[in-house]
């Protein structure tokens, strides 16, 4: 594992004549789960595809080891930075192995094509999202959970010490969420993985998090570690939600539950 | 996908290496003037200037190459070109080829009198290049450059544009028109082997350009943000594939005019026997391409003998049914 750093610098975004991200400077943890949240259309997602060069800014920079990302060649921050894009669809008829084999592409040159190493690291990266039974299952016949595990497979299987996805657990029940985030959770526990992810979810977000970056208003709102953080005042700034914020009966991490209507019955004491 | 093993797969093309060939004997054989197998043969062997010696050495066999030829390129391109807009309904028309290359080919007719087939090739080719360049250039304007999307719909516009026009020139001009719509037919018949020779050369950079790209085709198969992420030069890889679509497609435009069909059909019928693998797609889709454009244009001399059709009207009459199966499934994704 090599010792990575990933900051923005004075990174602007843009679609158009509309600033997305306005000269933001901020700095990503290394070897912790990050986790971006923020109300829809924030920017959130922009900057995590900015982030992994998917999008180019529009004034200042995404340094990945010091080095301007649109300054490195795709591939090579392909071998050091993984980005599972929100929903991704495989082709009709593509199998799980093929799919997770995809993976080592960025790894791949003319001369040296599939070699004994590249097999190992697929095989580990079916076994860790428990995919290896599923191998050579049809990719669009599965279960929407096993086709999330499917895609992490092939992010892992790039083997790099980033890894950044964007909205993992969408259109996933709770059980598959869990079992996503607990995957991703064990990835930076026991490999020290550096996970950078947009969550929905704050309850989620909060119990998986070391560290939590807001954003609002073209800028990073408010980052730390939720427990710190995360209160009453910062869901209502950033999200425009009336909360009472309480601890997790469970993982004692902070915990947000919204005002609004709904059947009231007897308060509790 | 019926060939899963490495070993299925290489048995199946070799199979289908052997297709082709009893296509081209077919070719070679069959038709208005009958001749033998052994005829045939001496023909190669003992050239006699016999009249059935000449028909075979001098129409059938470069008429059966330039099928072959046409017929693999074409479902190349579609192969290419339904991966990268993501559109199983996708061929050689989408990008505005057909159309740019038709259009090319009848203003040279009605207002420079271009007479020989010889300068048709060069024209269709150009025109075929600057509606592909075209298409390009309008998908690349605004938000996420060229996604396949906007690719698709700057091809239909482009294509309903040039198509126009073509209909335009034809209705006002009405001398030329039996040569034409002749021409817009799509027909292997009568072509003279130099024009496939002068062609050629492109084909053939355009076929290795294919097998060349094919592991990169299964990376752009995933979408474009993932492949990206995986390190693949997205826009590099889609100029790739412009410029091999305007080879294999504008060529095979140039020496047949242009066959619809065998660019949406074929690589269908590959996929569901070899599977999603470019690697393997691509050579299974070019030689099935080419038995089916040999086929067809056997046909062809057959269905109003002593006459023939159209050899593109063969492949659509083949092809509707097909067009049809594809539409009615949905055709949500390749």
């Amino acid at each position: 594992m090599m010792a990575h750093s990933l900051k923005t610098e004075n990174l602007t975004l843009s679609y158009g004549a509309t600033t997305i991200i306005d000269a933001l400077n901020v700095t990503m943890p290394m070897n912790k789960i990050t986790v971006l949240i923020g109300a829809n259309g924030c920017g959130k997602s922009t900057l995590l595809r900015s982030i992994a060069r998917l999008l180019k800014p529009k004034n200042g920079a995404v340094l990945l080891d010091g080095e301007d990302v649109f300054h490195l060649s795709t591939k090579d921050v392909a071998k050091k930075l993984s980005i599972l894009p929100q929903s991704p669809v495989a082709p009709e008829g593509l199998t799980v192995l093929q799919l997770v084999k995809q993976g080592r592409y960025p790894h791949q040159t003319w001369r040296k094509q599939w070699t004994e190493q590249d097999e190992e690291i697929v095989m580990n990266a079916l076994k860790s999202t428990a995919m290896y039974e599923l191998q050579n299952k049809i990719v669009d016949e599965l279960s929407g959970g096993q086709r999330q595990r499917a895609w992490i497979a092939m992010t892992l299987a790039q083997n790099t010490d980033i890894i950044l996805l964007d909205e993992p657990t969408t259109y996933l029940d709770l059980t598959h969420q869990i079992d996503v985030l607990d995957l991703l959770f064990e990835l930076n526990r026991t490999q020290q993985r550096t996970i950078i992810m947009v969550l929905h979810d704050i309850n989620l977000a909060c119990r998986y998090a070391d560290h939590i970056i807001t954003v609002k208003d073209r800028t990073i709102f408010e980052q730390g570690q939720p427990e710190h953080i995360m209160t009453a005042e910062l869901v209502e700034n950033v999200f425009d939600l009336q909360c009472q914020m309480m601890n997790d009966p469970i993982f004692g991490t902070p915990m947000c539950l919204p005002f609004g209507k709904g059947r009231t019955l007897e308060p509790a004491k | 996908m019926v060939l899963k093993s490495k070993s299925a797969k290489i048995i199946g093309l070799i199979a289908m290496v052997f297709a082709v060939v009893i296509a081209m004997c077919m070719s070679l054989l069959y038709g208005y003037a009958y001749t033998s197998l052994q005829t045939t043969i001496q023909s190669f062997t003992n050239f006699d200037q016999s009249n059935e010696h000449i028909i075979i050495q001098d129409v059938r066999i470069p008429r059966a190459l330039i099928a072959a030829s046409v017929g693999a390129s074409l479902a190349i391109t579609g192969v290419l070109l339904q991966t990268l807009t993501k559109n199983p309904l996708a061929s050689p028309g989408i990008l505005g080829i057909n159309a740019g290359a038709g259009f090319a080919v009848v203003c040279s007719l009605v207002f420079f009198h271009v007479e020989s087939l010889q300068s048709f090739a060069w024209i269709a080719f150009t025109g075929a290049a600057i509606a592909t360049a075209a298409v390009y250039g309008i998908s690349s304007v605004g938000r996420d450059a060229s996604t396949p999307l906007k690719i698709t719909l700057a091809g239909a516009a482009i294509s309903a544009m040039f198509t126009s026009y073509t209909q335009g020139l034809l209705a006002i001009n009405e001398a030329e028109m039996d040569q034409i719509l002749f021409w817009l037919a799509g027909s292997v018949q009568g072509r003279k082997l130099e024009i496939l020779l002068s062609v050629l050369p492109y084909l053939v950079i355009g076929w290795v350009g294919a097998i060349l790209i094919s592991g990169k085709m299964n990376v752009l198969a995933l979408g474009d943000d993932v492949a990206r992420g995986l390190g693949l030069r997205i826009g590099f890889i889609k100029l790739v594939v412009g410029i091999i679509a305007v080879l294999l497609a504008g060529g095979s435009v140039a020496i047949a005019g242009p066959i619809g069909f065998v660019g949406i059909v074929i690589p269908h019928i590959a996929r569901k026997l070899i599977g999603q693998d470019h690697r393997w797609l691509i050579p299974a889709a070019a030689l099935l391409g080419a038995v089916l454009l040999l086929l067809a244009d056997v046909g062809a001399r057959y269905v109003i003998m002593p006459r023939e059709v159209p050899v593109g009207v063969m492949t659509a009459i083949i092809g509707t049914p097909f067009f049809i199966y594809l539409a009615r499934k949905g055709g949500k994704k390749v």
